[in-house]
């Protein structure tokens, strides 16, 4: 039997001690006329047959060659990551309640909140949030409870955001009366208006969010739309991605020299490029780190080092009175788990690069998507969509819809970005690509071979 | 007893400027991209500068203090601790699940599996319609308290945002109806660990939003009484909202949908085996009966002919929206769906059957060694309460001491004080996974910790004595908060 470790002796014996005579006497104090019928799943299968299974529904979905970012960036993820990751010590323990027996996930946090804070220059950590848009939706409802000075629950999020974010945010937060509104960006450099904010000053605002780099790979100019946030006393909430940190100024130093370098109040952000495979979509993690002030409002776990009852170091979840376990309806969130196995490979990935190999993989990631966009415009009725600086991901403009030239480069293998058509209308045909350290220049060359091919016949077709 | 072991020093103490684990940088690239100066970093991040062999010692030791189901008996009541297979790991990870982006088009593999887990769910719960989108328990139950608000208000029936929550229940559930804009009424249990029904009956009304219920409940017993609860909720105009943190218990012998349940969440890490990871990634998937088929959040996999796709906003109009950046935890959903494969129709009743008969032989056996259970004259479901309250008063212990005690025996604790209504509380849930004899030893082992309560109370008080560390100090946790690493000064 599956899984079952009971002999018929066993059994029997069991039963003898409870005093029943059958396993389904065990069931007795279920209403007769509520019990089940045969469950209408398949039969059991063995874990060859299940290997059999998909190993070719896998092989069916095949390994394209892969441009899209959007949220999701592939990279190498080095081999001890999962490895270690996957030991059964980590990936078969409970969340750590009982500290003694959980000193390894717990040290592991504490390691992980340190590095958070190192990247984004900010004062405390969580130990993680479900995923990057989650964490957006969490970050705005504490930019409610932080910012005193606000009373209308308002916040302001640029277009140039992820608009799936918006959407996480709107369902989440959405419940709890908080309104968002949206911020344009400017169409030639494809960073947000700062002019569209002016309207706002002065007024109840409860926070700004900032995406460095946007969702079009753009850089923002952070340190004004910072400065413009403190001077109206908006919280500013900064999305950022953690590869780019180890070459972009770090949020916690956003804001010019005269504005007092004031830096971001609340930064989260996806984490899956720390390690964390595409994976169809996850598990990844969403970050979350904020300035010391604010510790009390930030949702999720955290933890703490501290000593044991002889003064030895030792580390344990703290300030658990936010937490829904304690604080039921009055808790900061409803969540009690992080994303920990993520959080356990992220901390493996971070400690392997270090600040020198993040910082390669960034330069690596920015050149490849120069070189991805410097080739893709010299392909007939392709062109860059804008002039800002960007990091790792760029828009595409197109002279056809791009729907039909996805599907001719899927079609050769290639999973060439993401259309932007249902997003962003105003832009006409755009495609938004991304290029990491992954992809070499014989991958390039593959792309842009294969999307003049296409375009050429289309052409030709028309 | 083994000597305390040395403390594994922090990442960035083993850390050296210029050391560094050089075969997993990337190659440099030839050009002059460039970050331009004003958004270029200062100073590099403060990142461990460690070989690989340092990075692997170093978490391998990490994970060597950890306790975990594959090292220790793991009876943590309300967590469902069973074994979570190696298979559901290794083809989860299979290089082309693994390297999939999830905006490409649409895979139709993997789809099939996340097709075949929604229709495998929605049986085994009675119910209408499954998403698997949410990430974890709170936030399956966070979308089943926005769908019965959503429903509601689609009706026109704006009045209703009372949540009504037993005293026993988990702390996400009054959680989660705060979140979702609702409040919350508490009402209590009678003896026996039912529903009080003269409560309930009072509580109801033109307020009412819905019921929240575990069943079995966290006291570990099955609400006898649940057609009746069903009938008056539904008659107040409320709906029933099933917490799947017990499915375990029932799974193939009752399904919430027959029981009058309108919605569901159900912790793919409890019942269906994904591991906790120590703390996450957890999959909350939820089910509905008809009246909430339009609020499931999207995606959702959808069927046209032979081809498996993502139904959107454009499917749903009335979805209560995304959850997740993309589809949810994916391969935490594709772990289920390989431990349902391997299980099948038969296996998934004998979860519940051995977890039963694990749960009401060890009750038993505690009680025949003296210790007193909560809820004596019930049946256990999947797990049980034994009150340490009589040891509390005779020898000044406390289910905590206790609870550090068995660390030291190697086994994990027991939930304690939860749920909070019962004193000095031990919740234990064994799991059909554990063999008899395992079983066996927890017992010896509680009897021995009995004998010491009388003999050698100091031994509980200060324990645990064989862990890393020894009890901690959370109050200067909390009050000298120390939350990240600095350099010395």
């Amino acid at each position: 039997m599956a899984f079952i470790p009971h002999t018929p002796d066993d059994v029997a014996r069991m039963l003898e001690l409870i005093g029943v005579r059958s396993i389904d006497d065990l069931f007795d104090e279920i209403p007769g006329e509520l019990r089940a019928g045969v469950l209408g799943v398949p039969p059991a299968m063995s874990e060859m047959e299940v290997g059999r299974l998909l190993s070719e529904r896998a092989a069916g979905d095949g390994r394209p060659l892969n441009f899209i970012g959007a949220g999701a960036y592939e990279h190498h993820i080095p081999a001890p990551v999962w490895a270690i990751t996957t030991r059964g010590e980590f990936y078969s323990a409970y969340t750590p309640y009982q500290a003694e027996a959980s000193q390894g996930t717990l040290q592991l946090i504490y390691e992980y909140q340190s590095m958070i804070c190192a990247l984004t220059g900010m004062e405390v950590s969580n130990a993680s949030l479900y995923d990057g848009a989650s964490a957006l939706a969490e970050a705005c409802l504490m930019a409610v409870r932080a910012n005193r000075a606000a009373n209308s629950r308002r916040i302001l999020l640029p277009r140039a955001v992820n608009p799936v974010y918006a959407q996480v945010a709107q369902s989440i937060a959405g419940n709890q009366d908080i309104v968002f509104e949206t911020v344009d960006f400017d169409r030639s450099t494809g960073c947000t208006l700062l002019d569209s904010l002016q309207s706002y000053g002065g007024q109840d605002v409860t926070a700004l969010v900032v995406q460095q780099p946007n969702f079009f790979g753009n850089l923002e100019e952070v340190d004004q739309l910072t400065d413009w946030a403190h001077q109206n006393k908006v919280l500013l909430i900064a999305v950022v991605n953690p590869t780019s940190l180890a070459l972009l100024k770090a949020p916690g130093q956003w804001g010019t020299p005269s504005g007092g370098h004031q830096g971001a109040d609340i930064v989260c952000g996806e984490g899956q490029p720390l390690g964390v495979p595409l994976s169809s979509g996850g598990p990844y993690f969403g970050f979350m780190a904020t300035r010391m002030q604010y510790v009390r409002q930030m949702p999720g776990r955290i933890v703490g080092r501290t000593v044991d009852t002889e003064g030895r170091p030792g580390f344990s979840l703290t300030l658990q009175a936010r937490e829904q376990h304690i604080r039921r309806s009055k808790a900061t969130s409803n969540i009690c788990t992080n994303q920990g196995l993520m959080v356990t490979a992220a901390t493996i990935y971070m400690s392997l690069l270090g600040a020198e190999g993040l910082a390669r993989v960034a330069a690596a990631s920015l050149q490849r998507t120069a070189d991805l966009v410097a080739r893709l415009a010299r392909v007939p009725g392709v062109k860059p969509a804008f002039s800002a600086q960007r990091f790792h991901e760029a828009v595409l403009l197109l002279d056809r819809p791009a729907a039909p030239v996805l599907a001719a480069l899927a079609r050769r293998g290639i999973f060439g970005g993401l259309d932007l058509a249902e997003r962003y209308p105003e832009l006409g045909p755009a495609l938004l690509v991304c290029a990491t350290e992954t992809k070499l220049d014989v991958d390039i060359d593959a792309y842009a071979g294969a999307l003049t091919d296409i375009m050429n016949s289309s052409r030709a077709a028309a | 007893m083994p000597e305390l072991q040395a403390r594994e020093p922090l990442i960035f103490e083993l850390s050296k400027p210029g050391r560094g684990a050089g075969t997993q940088f990337p190659p440099r690239v030839a050009g002059s991209a460039e970050i331009p100066a004003h958004l270029r970093r200062a100073a590099p991040p403060l990142l461990p500068e460690v070989s690989e062999l340092q990075a692997v010692r170093h978490f391998t030791r990490l994970s060597q203090m950890n306790f975990s189901i594959d090292t220790h008996f793991y009876p943590l009541g309300s967590c469902t601790m069973k074994y979570n297979p190696k298979a559901c790991n290794s083809f989860a990870m299979l290089p082309e699940f693994l390297g999939r982006h999830p905006l490409g088009p649409e895979p139709q593999g993997f789809m099939a599996c996340m097709y075949e887990l929604q229709e495998m769910l929605q049986e085994i719960t009675g119910m209408r319609g499954v998403s698997l989108t949410p990430m974890a328990g709170a936030q399956g139950e966070f979308a089943g308290v926005a769908m019965i608000r959503a429903y509601h208000r689609a009706r026109n029936d704006l009045g209703r945002n009372e949540i009504i929550v037993p005293q026993a229940a988990h702390g996400t559930n009054p959680a989660t109806a705060a979140m979702c804009g609702c409040t919350v009424k508490e009402i209590p249990c009678d003896a026996d660990g039912n529903v009080d029904i003269d409560a309930l009956k009072a509580a109801v009304g033109p307020a009412t939003a819905a019921i929240m219920l575990t069943n079995p409940s966290t006291l570990g017993v099955f609400e006898h009484k649940i057609v009746e609860v069903a009938r008056i909720v539904h008659e107040a105009g409320g709906l029933l909202y099933y917490d799947g943190a017990n499915l375990n218990a029932i799974l193939g012998k009752v399904r919430p949908g027959d029981m009058g349940f309108d919605v569901i969440h159900i912790n793919l890490h409890k019942t269906f085996s994904t591991p906790h990871g120590g703390g996450g990634p957890g999959s909350g998937a939820v089910g509905v009966g008809a009246r909430l088929l339009p609020f499931l959040p999207i995606p959702v996999v959808g069927k046209e002919g032979a081809r498996f796709r993502w139904l959107t906003e454009r499917d749903l109009p009335q979805s209560i929206g995304r959850l997740s950046g993309f589809m949810g935890n994916a391969g935490v959903n594709l772990r289920a769906y390989i431990y349902m494969r391997l299980l099948g129709r038969d296996g998934m009743v004998r979860v519940a059957e051995f977890a039963a008969l694990n749960a009401n032989y060890l009750m038993k056996r505690l009680q025949a060694a003296g210790f007193e259970a909560a809820y004596p004259g019930r049946r256990a479901s999947h797990e049980f309460i034994i009150t340490l309250k009589r040891e509390n008063k005779l020898y000044h212990v406390t289910a905590m001491d206790v609870a550090k005690r068995l660390l030291d025996y190697g086994f994990h604790a027991p939930t304690t004080y939860f749920p909070l209504l019962v004193p000095e509380c031990l919740l234990i849930e064994p799991t059909e996974t554990e063999a008899k004899e395992d079983l066996d030893r927890f017992c010896d082992a509680m009897i021995e910790i009995r004998r010491e309560m009388a003999t050698e109370p100091e031994k509980l008080s200060s324990a645990p004595h064989t862990m890393p560390v020894r009890r901690l100090d959370d109050v200067r946790a909390a009050k000298q908060l120390d939350l990240a690493w600095k350099p010395a000064a």
